[in-house]
């Protein structure tokens, strides 16, 4: 029986890309389900009861939420293929944890840096690249956080370069010349320039959540 | 022969999670207590990012942050696995988990610091909150099925800390309307290894009221 895969997301959401990322290095086809955050469908509601919110995997009708649990239960389901996390415990659990730093130091400091002003935005800016040296620490002379493969924690975090492309290039080519080199390297693979969105396109919306748009 | 050592403090619901999964799998470790006013260079050496217990060190290699120590112990420690086979199961648990942190925590905190007017406004989060984990217990004695797992670990702090709750006037949960919750929250106080490992009561709640009453103070200085 042939798979049904569907993905509610929202197109410049950074969870979303991390889902759409994991589904093209596994070469998953897939359904894509463009939700309106102001007016959610009655299929987000259902299959998300709690948080209401995207990215949402629905593989053979049962959903699967929170990006960091979908790209797990990416990386579990079709496990043949481009295996996302490392396979030793301890690497397994470096790689978490990273992730889990991601999203607690980097997601709101990112949105204050689109949606703030003056000393706000500062203190937000400042909070954002912090947080990338030291993940530039842990990346280290390695081609990606994985080591010499593409993993989990890259994927996690190659959708925040939106952020520093935009509000921060020149201090963070400066001081983060090897996370520069990894986001290169990124972009240049080919299940990665097919999940994210336009620059231009992202930029555009950034600048209508200045006035107050949501980003969820 | 490996070594296991656990950086923790009594009182601090994120280690227990640890202790109880430690003790599921029968797995030696020593633990080391932890003065957050006063933290030991072992702690800023294994936790440089975050200076915060629990964290596991084994065989000299330290991991923190509370669920991802679980899941590492679930890994290298396989008799009685914490996570079910099932990969949509799996994320079934890792779900609940991370929603006992990020929604059910900061929910009953906002209940813990608060009173009167504001405290029954917050009430209103604790409750939907709880309607969820109601609506995941149906058919099921515990979140892991018959046996408690990763999301009853990661939940039970709910069980362990109600009753100290409840003795210092802020009553979490009503019976009546969580039937299911407050079962489960019977239940999971009773597995032996929950059971012998639960922090000091007395000392718990005098620490939680002393907490309590500073938030209090601080909303409306005298």
């Amino acid at each position: 029986m042939a798979d049904e895969v569907i993905l509610l997301d929202f197109w410049p959401s950074m969870f979303g890309m991390r889902v759409r990322i994991a589904l093209a290095e596994k070469g998953v086809k897939y359904e894509y389900k463009e939700e309106d955050l102001k007016n959610k469908s009655p299929l987000l509601l259902q299959m998300n009861p709690v948080h209401k919110k995207i990215p949402v995997l629905i593989h053979n009708g049962r959903p699967v939420c929170e990006s960091s649990i979908i790209v797990q239960y990416i990386d579990e389901v079709w496990k043949d293929k481009a295996p996302l996390l490392p396979s030793d415990p301890y690497q397994r659990a470096q790689a978490r944890f990273w992730v889990d730093f991601i999203d607690k130091k980097m997601y709101d400091a990112s949105t204050k840096t689109w949606t703030t002003k003056g000393e706000e935005q500062e203190a937000a800016k400042k909070e954002f690249f912090e947080a990338l040296k030291t993940l530039e620490g842990q990346l280290g002379d390695k081609p990606f956080f994985g080591g010499d493969n593409f993993g989990y924690l890259d994927l996690s975090l190659i959708p925040f370069y939106y952020t520093y492309e935009t509000f921060g290039k020149s201090s963070v080519e400066a001081e983060c010349p090897k996370f520069k080199a990894w986001v290169k390297r990124c972009l240049q693979r080919e299940t990665i320039a097919k999940a994210l969105p336009d620059e231009k396109k992202v930029l555009e919306h950034a600048s209508g959540m200045s006035k107050n748009l949501v980003l969820e | 022969m490996a070594e296991v050592k656990l950086l923790k403090t009594w009182s601090s619901h994120f280690a227990l999670r640890v202790v109880w999964a430690l003790k599921l799998k029968g797995v030696q470790f020593d633990s080391i207590e932890e003065d957050l006013s006063n933290k030991s260079p072992l702690l800023l050496q294994h936790n440089p990012v975050y200076k915060k217990i629990p964290v596991l060190v084994h065989n000299g290699r330290a991991i923190s942050e509370s669920l991802v120590i679980l899941e590492y112990i679930d890994e290298t420690w396989k008799q009685y696995p914490l996570l079910p086979d099932d990969p949509y199961e799996r994320a079934r648990a890792r779900f609940w988990a991370k929603f006992s942190d990020d929604k059910v925590f900061p929910s009953i905190w906002g209940v813990f610091i608060k009173q009167g007017k504001e405290q029954e406004e917050a009430f209103a989060q604790v409750f939907e909150n709880f309607s969820f984990l109601e609506e995941e217990l149906k058919g099921k004695k515990f979140f892991g099925g018959e046996k408690i797992g990763y999301a009853d670990l990661a939940l039970g702090w709910i069980a362990e800390r109600v009753f100290e709750l409840e003795e210092i006037g802020v009553k979490v949960i009503e019976k009546e309307k969580f039937p299911l919750v407050s079962a489960w929250m019977q239940e999971f106080l009773k597995v032996p290894v929950i059971k012998e490992s639960l922090p000091p009561h007395e000392k718990l709640v005098t620490k939680m009221r002393g907490i309590r009453e500073k938030y209090l103070g601080a909303a409306h200085p005298k």
